[in-house]
């Protein structure tokens, strides 16, 4: 039954629905899949296996008599920072130990009530903040990819490596994620997989562990185009209990995914060229512009002029959000306690001893640029830059854009403890640099696979859209992942 | 603009880390290679530019004053390292 794991989530469904097999044959296969390889690439920090059964017997219950909602009987994966009542919700940090949340996140509640399966919590970078899944307590997940004739253990990217890893391994039919620099998008370019974060206000926050309230937003890591555009639309939607929620209808996006680009005016920026742009991600944009073109888009040259501001006002913007959400893990009313002299001081050793270094560094810098005397210099003027970034992309498709095309990462995934990456935060920080522009903007991007680097690993392109037409960019997608040539299944060494 | 030793340690008391001595000068040339990367954003000119409050052009929603919420204090502590009678205990604050 094992193959079960290797259907798409849609011919999952669908298989589901007409009772080729159950819900627990699938299930079950999965369970096994993640028994076997997790000790080698640790994508699940915790798996439920004994609910996932309930969930998928109950599946099988609905399933028999024609009844269940658009997810039936379909086993998912969940990133670690979404609230899932009675199960592990720890951010993969420390400071988290043995809390279970009393309540559910509005987009798992969905997800449920769409009758999917969880299988588990997945692993991710501490909080959300990283770009290689190596900051996390549960300790780095190993990407499924290996470079052609080598051995070498990967990266799959972050912060949402353990829902990529999981996806590309077939562990899971799909994953949830959550993206607040790229957290989406890199770790599907680096898998394989397509990952997709919507328009900030798609997606309710409600019960995700916040990181950068203004930034962040919940999207799926999927192996198709069609299977993120159905999760997508099972994870959308207004949702009173989150204030910047956007009260809008949700499309049917997976209407949109064979939609073709006939008459669309794809935009290149020029400013996403940077210097030392190594030839085969060149080459792999100018590629998939051509398949763009010969499936009917137009393509424009545009100008972005503020992009290379959108990675420091992020370094700003982010860590001073962070600062104040990580507030409250203090000791008090969750997770860790370490005893200290006075209360002051239990804060102190509790904090200094459940958050990792990563963690304490962006707290600490925010904390810096929120302090008096630089609020104005550091805050104040990286939102006022955000302004000039949002503005930018605003001219472009004032202009007639209905798309943006870009690569979605400077490189394929690298190696675990990269040197140069450890000994400077900043080299780490730039993986995002194509990613975090749309963060900063609140628009939608896509990463779908389009290409492999000369060790045969892995390369995406993005799609920036308007706000709210992420069909655009599931339509857009598609030709991409159409063109592609496939072979965007990593070889089982695990 | 970059920090020195003290900056750091004062920082951590802001954020209620505890830091090592033996760590201070890591994390002053880690916060200052971010601020020096920060610094950049100087060179925008941003005359005039309203800094961003909501990304997507709304007000925030208001709802009727009613109490939609309460009675779980059980729930509410129920993650607590320490906790009696439905309160959180802490150290002593006050003598």
């Amino acid at each position: 039954m094992s193959d079960l794991t290797r259907l798409s989530l849609a011919a999952l469904r669908d298989g589901l629905k007409a009772k080729e097999f159950t819900s627990v044959e699938a299930t079950d296969a999965y369970l096994s899949a993640i028994e076997a390889a997790n000790p080698k690439l640790n994508p699940y920090v915790a798996v439920t296996s004994d609910q996932a059964r309930d969930m998928a017997r109950a599946s099988d219950e609905k399933l028999q008599k024609g009844k269940g909602g658009p997810l039936e009987g379909v086993p998912l994966g969940i990133k670690d920072l979404f609230a899932t009542k009675g199960a592990h919700t720890q951010a993969a940090s420390h400071i988290l130990d043995h809390f279970l949340p009393e309540y559910e996140s509005t987009i798992t509640q969905q997800l449920w009530n769409h009758g999917a399966v969880m299988l588990g919590k997945l692993n991710m970078d501490e909080f959300a903040m990283g770009s290689s899944n190596e900051t996390s307590y549960y300790g780095p997940v190993v990407n499924p990819w290996r470079a052609e004739n080598s051995n070498k253990d990967l990266v799959p990217g972050g912060s949402s490596g353990g829902s990529a890893a999981a996806t590309s391994a077939w562990l899971c039919a799909a994953a949830t994620a959550t993206d607040t620099g790229g957290s989406i998008r890199q770790p599907a370019a680096f898998t394989g997989t397509v990952g997709i974060k919507p328009t900030y206000g798609r997606c309710s926050r409600w019960g995700v562990v916040a990181f950068a309230s203004s930034l962040d937003q919940a999207g799926p890591i999927a192996r198709t185009v069609e299977d993120a555009a159905i999760m997508l639309q099972s994870m959308s939607g207004f949702d009173p209990k989150d204030s910047t929620s956007v009260d809008l209808a949700v499309p049917d996006f997976a209407a949109a995914v064979e939609r073709g680009v006939k008459g669309v005016t794809i935009g290149v920026p020029k400013e996403y060229r940077m210097d030392g742009m190594p030839a085969e991600i060149e080459k792999l944009w100018t590629q998939g512009l051509e398949w763009l073109k010969a499936e009917g888009a137009t393509v424009r040259d545009i100008s972005l002029p503020h992009t290379k501001y959108a990675l420091p006002a992020y370094y700003i913007v982010a860590p001073a959000e962070a600062s104040s959400n990580l507030a409250r893990y203090d000791g008090v009313k969750y997770g860790l306690r370490k005893t200290g002299k006075d209360i002051t001081d239990m804060y102190e050793q509790t904090r200094a001893a459940g958050f990792g270094r990563e963690v304490k560094r962006r707290v600490m810098i925010g904390t810096y640029v929120l302090s008096a005397g630089y609020y104005d210099a550091y805050y104040v003027r990286a939102q006022k830059v955000r302004t000039l970034i949002k503005r930018d992309f605003e001219q472009a498709f004032n202009d007639g854009i209905d798309a943006i095309l870009t690569p979605a990462t400077p490189s394929a995934a690298f190696g675990i403890a990269d040197q140069d990456m450890a000994a400077d935060p900043i080299k780490m920080y730039l993986n995002d640099v194509f990613t975090v522009t749309v963060n900063m903007a609140g628009l939608p991007g896509i990463a779908v696979p389009a290409g492999k680097d000369t060790n045969g690993l892995p390369l995406g392109l993005q799609l920036i859209g308007k706000p709210f037409d992420e069909e655009t960019l599931f339509a857009a997608g598609r030709v991409i992942e159409k063109a592609n040539g496939g072979g965007f299944e990593p070889k089982v060494w695990w | 603009m970059s920090v020195d030793a003290e900056t750091v340690r004062r920082i951590g008391r802001l954020a209620r880390i505890h830091i090592d001595e033996d760590q201070v000068e890591s994390y002053r040339t880690e916060l200052n290679s971010i601020l020096g990367f920060v610094e950049q954003l100087n060179e925008v000119d941003v005359e005039g530019v309203e800094p961003m409050t909501s990304v997507m052009p709304m007000s925030l929603r208001r709802r009727e004053d009613k109490v939609t919420d309460g009675d779980q204090a059980e729930k509410i502590v129920a993650n607590a390292p320490l906790s009696e009678d439905n309160f959180f205990m802490v150290p002593k604050v006050v003598e």
